[in-house]
């Protein structure tokens, strides 16, 4: 189902020239193992999506067990967002503005496949993934994701932070062109946006 | 503003009046037995003027989605609410407009995603109606019960949510502990928890397995036990009354005239319910009551709901003593497919399937207006046809969207904290709001 | 246990209990009887009475519409107090008038009737409202007009609710309006997050402006400026 981790490499390459010291991967571990084990959510719940968030929340799925019990409702108190439902363009500024008020480092869930590509919302008002708007970590398909789906990305979310070493990981925020408030170019935007199939094409950009 | 300002005092435990109605207990007792206090001149600064404009929403835990209000306030009390929408609308009546009948029934899924199986099935009795078929007794009552268990897992919802709103969790995971179960029961039917797709036009996705029964009868057993638990903690606790009697009070007049439908409605004493005024699905022959409240306020709201739910379970014990036998779909060769081991071994099975789901079975030209009793209230879906197969028009008649604009009314001169109790109240779902 | 009555509803006095309806003909079948009350009482204004699939539709004159739902609203014999839904249909062929839909319910009686206004082609898109008459018309004649752009003349506050103000597509729900709008998906995002709702907020914008002159001078003076949501 492509779910399972392809194994890994049995060869370690070994550069002395690119690896760490022992202090600063030793310190990355501590860092990383604490922060993959209380990721506090942003719970970003819109449509569907949310109620499916919610029964993660509650008693049978019980997120509380991955250190994501605290819900911050405030952006300022966050680590990862989860962007559970389908998001419309009137919300897109909103999305954006919460992103930004969340502190670095942070993570973005992206959950379902409304929030992931736009779903089966390919109209005039819904953004075609909010990846054209933040950037994502994980998308998880499904309308909506079982509870089992969210566990499963928040677990590779938490494999991804337990990788991030201080030195390589990019901190910055990104900052969008200040004209257009986009941050990737518009032909690309077009693109991630496409529609599939024997769907009508989209007005293209410069068009 | 005037200096002089009534304050209502709750101080309660368990404040029982003498009609056995829960009731604020007044921490001083006024001589006419009511519960005002007057502010001592020079305490209460005059803030005449000085209004504050706060701004909750659109991402909010309280505003249950993606709900936004501007309050002006002056002090605590709120003078002025203007709601904004729209911040989940995604174009349902467009697209209905580009598909099929039986491709529009995913989106009702996610229209009020919390009451999927309902909306599957409202918007199929719709399209029947323009299509002129009658469904079979056995998909009536299976119908019958899935509606009410989707009034069951929504109220839920609202419960739970509710709670955490006023400050209750406990009812959150014992509500959701419920839902999990109606979720199976929904997997083991259809093959989604949440958004189901349970019904097609002329039947059902599937008619029920075997020994699902079984499992519907443990959870009509097991259910109550824990809707009166939640009765038992919550209804007569002094915070949950405090908070909510007397809050948001709607008059009968008022209710009707803003529209509101379902238990809002029925809170302020008016006694519609479409299933026994307008009935569908031959919701005559059961047996069940309809609760209407007296007061219109948010305690009222709560208690319809409660009772509602306990008549749900009701309804489904008679659907379950009454199901028949048979077939669930119609045999009408215009909506329903050929069987897939017919499609996939004789040509014409094979064409009648191909022609249905790629041209579309085609209503006559004409209107349909369908409307049920959603557990937000009168959900209706009208749909428009030319005599092709995608509807001119589709619309949804939304419940929480006509309730949700008496909040103005229903906030006004009330204190910040109320406004998260009254909104709790109304029972919103966006995406049925802003569509 | 509940302190609380239960009582069955549907109690319309002297009516017997409604079934659910079954075989409906596709035209024709009875008529709701305000039908011809109204054909009675306004002639002229009611200018076709069809029922389809069991449902009356009313088609009336729509300068004298407003009329028509107030006299349905007040008269004890009809009683239509209740507003299910204000809507319009636009149809695919251009030639056909733009209907606006109202579903008025009569609880007393047990009665549905559906009034329908139409909008010839080439006539300015204009409905009387019946805000006066049911407060829930307000956000469905505000809705109707950001779909499909019919101004709902009386109408206190007409603007568009589920879109925002500057939007500047048109109106969707017009049979004109492609499915996934006239602009690129990069234009439509970048007009989407230049209008930045949550940035600022003022009076004028949440349309309180008759609190504006009772404010404080230097809350006025900040509004004007435009207020950040306290970045």
């Amino acid at each position: 189902m492509g779910l399972i981790d392809a194994p890994t490499p049995s060869v370690v390459s070994v550069d002395p020239a690119h690896s760490e010291g022992w202090v600063a991967t030793r310190l990355d571990f501590l860092v990383n193992w604490g922060r993959a084990n209380s990721l506090w959510p942003m719970p970003f719940g819109t449509a569907c999506c949310a109620i499916e968030f919610m029964a993660s929340a509650a008693s049978k799925f019980d997120l509380a067990r991955f250190g994501m019990e605290r819900m911050g409702f405030s952006p300022r108190q966050a680590d990862v967002l989860i962007c559970a439902g389908r998001v419309p363009f009137k919300l897109a500024p909103v999305l954006r503005r919460i992103w930004q008020q969340m502190p670095q480092p942070k993570w973005a869930i992206s959950m379902g496949a409304c929030a992931s590509t736009g779903g089966m919302f390919d109209n005039y008002a819904v953004v075609q993934g909010i990846d054209t708007i933040i950037p994502v970590d994980v998308y998880v398909p499904g309308c909506p994701p079982r509870p089992e789906a969210l566990i499963h990305a928040i677990m590779m979310l938490q494999k991804k932070v337990m990788k991030e070493t201080m030195s390589s990981t990019p901190r910055e925020e990104m900052v969008p062109d200040p004209t257009s408030q986009l941050y990737i170019p518009p032909s690309r935007i077009d693109t991630l946006s496409q529609a599939f199939g024997n769907s009508i094409p989209q007005t293209r950009s410069g068009q | 503003m005037a200096t002089k300002r009534t304050v209502e005092v709750e101080l309660s435990t368990t404040g029982i009046g003498a009609d056995g109605r829960p009731q604020r207990v007044p921490l001083v007792a006024g001589g006419d037995g009511g519960v005002a206090l007057q502010a001592p001149p020079g305490i209460e600064p005059d803030l005449e003027g000085e209004h504050m404009l706060i701004n909750i929403g659109p991402q909010h835990p309280a505003t249950h989605g993606v709900l936004r209000l501007v309050l002006e306030l002056d002090g605590e009390t709120v003078v002025r609410c203007i709601p904004h929408i729209g911040y989940l609308h995604c174009g349902f009546e467009k697209i209905g407009e580009y598909r099929q009948y039986n491709q529009i029934i995913p989106w009702t899924d996610r229209d009020d995603y919390l009451n999927c199986v309902g909306n599957n099935i409202a918007f199929a009795m719709g399209a029947e109606k323009l299509f002129g078929i009658e469904i079979t007794p056995r998909c009536t009552v299976l119908r019958v019960i899935g509606m009410e268990l989707s009034r069951i897992i929504s109220h839920l919802v609202w419960m739970g949510t509710t709670c955490i709103d006023i400050g209750a969790y406990t009812p959150f995971l014992w509500s959701f502990q419920e839902r999990e179960n109606v979720y199976n029961l929904f997997e083991g039917w259809v093959g989604a928890r949440l958004t189901t797709s349970a019904s097609r036009v002329g039947g059902m996705a599937a008619d029920i397995p075997d020994g699902w029964l079984d499992g519907l009868k443990a959870f009509v057993r097991s259910f109550p036990k824990t809707l009166d638990e939640c009765d038992r903690v919550v209804t007569k606790n002094g915070i949950w009354v405090g908070r909510t009697v007397g809050i948001g009070v709607m008059s009968p007049e008022e209710a009707l005239n803003y529209g509101l439908s379902g238990p809002m409605l029925r809170a302020s004493g008016v006694d519609y319910d479409v299933r026994k005024d307008f009935p569908y699905l031959d919701y005559e022959t059961y047996d069940f009551e309809v609760p209407v409240g007296v007061h219109g306020d948010v305690y009222d709201r709560y208690l319809v709901r409660m009772e509602e739910m306990r008549q749900s379970v009701r309804i489904v014990e008679q659907a379950i003593a009454r199901l028949p036998d048979g077939p669930v779909n119609v045999d009408d060769p215009r909506v329903i497919l050929p069987p897939k081991h017919k499609a996939t071994s004789e040509m014409e099975s094979m064409i009648h399937h191909f022609k249905n789901v790629m041209e579309g079975p085609r209503p006559a030209p004409g209107e349909a207006y369908v409307a049920v009793e959603a557990p937000k209230g009168e959900k209706g879906y009208y749909m428009v046809s030319d005599g092709s197969a995608k509807p001119v028009r589709w619309r949804i008649r939304p419940p929480s969207f006509v309730n949700l604009s008496a909040i103005p009314k229903m906030v006004e001169g009330h204190l910040l904290s109320d406004v998260i109790a009254i909104n709790a109240s109304i029972d919103i779902v966006m995406g049925e709001i802003d569509r | 246990m509940t302190a609380f009555t239960v009582v069955t509803a549907g109690s319309a006095p002297g009516l017997p209990v409604p079934a659910t309806p079954k075989q409906v003909p596709h035209r024709g079948g009875e008529a709701n009887p305000s039908a011809e009350a109204l054909r009675a009482k306004f002639g002229g204004a009611i200018l076709r009475v069809e029922v389809v699939w069991g449902e009356t539709n009313v088609i009336v004159a729509m300068d004298r519409a407003l009329e028509i739902i107030r006299w349905l609203h007040d008269d004890p014999s009809q009683s239509y107090e209740y507003l299910s839904d204000v809507t319009a249909v636009e149809f695919r062929d251009s030639t056909l008038p733009i209907e606006v839909i109202w579903h008025l319910r009569s609880i007393k009686h047990r009665r549905f009737l559906r009034l329908k206004g139409m909008i010839a082609t080439g006539q300015p898109l204009a409905a009387p409202s019946v805000y006066d008459i049911y407060k829930g018309a307000d956000w469905l004649e505000r809705e109707c007009y950001d779909m499909f752009g019919i101004v709902f003349e009386g109408h206190p506050d007409l603007r568009r609710i589920l879109l925002w103000e500057q939007y500047a597509e048109g109106f969707p729900l017009r049979k004109d309006f492609p499915l996934r709008g006239r602009f690129s998906r990069a234009e439509q995002l970048r007009q989407a997050l230049a209008a930045n709702p949550e940035a600022r907020y003022s009076m004028e914008e949440l349309s309180v402006a008759d609190a504006y002159a009772e404010l404080p001078q230097d809350m006025r003076a900040r509004i004007k400026g435009g207020e950040s949501t306290g970045e």
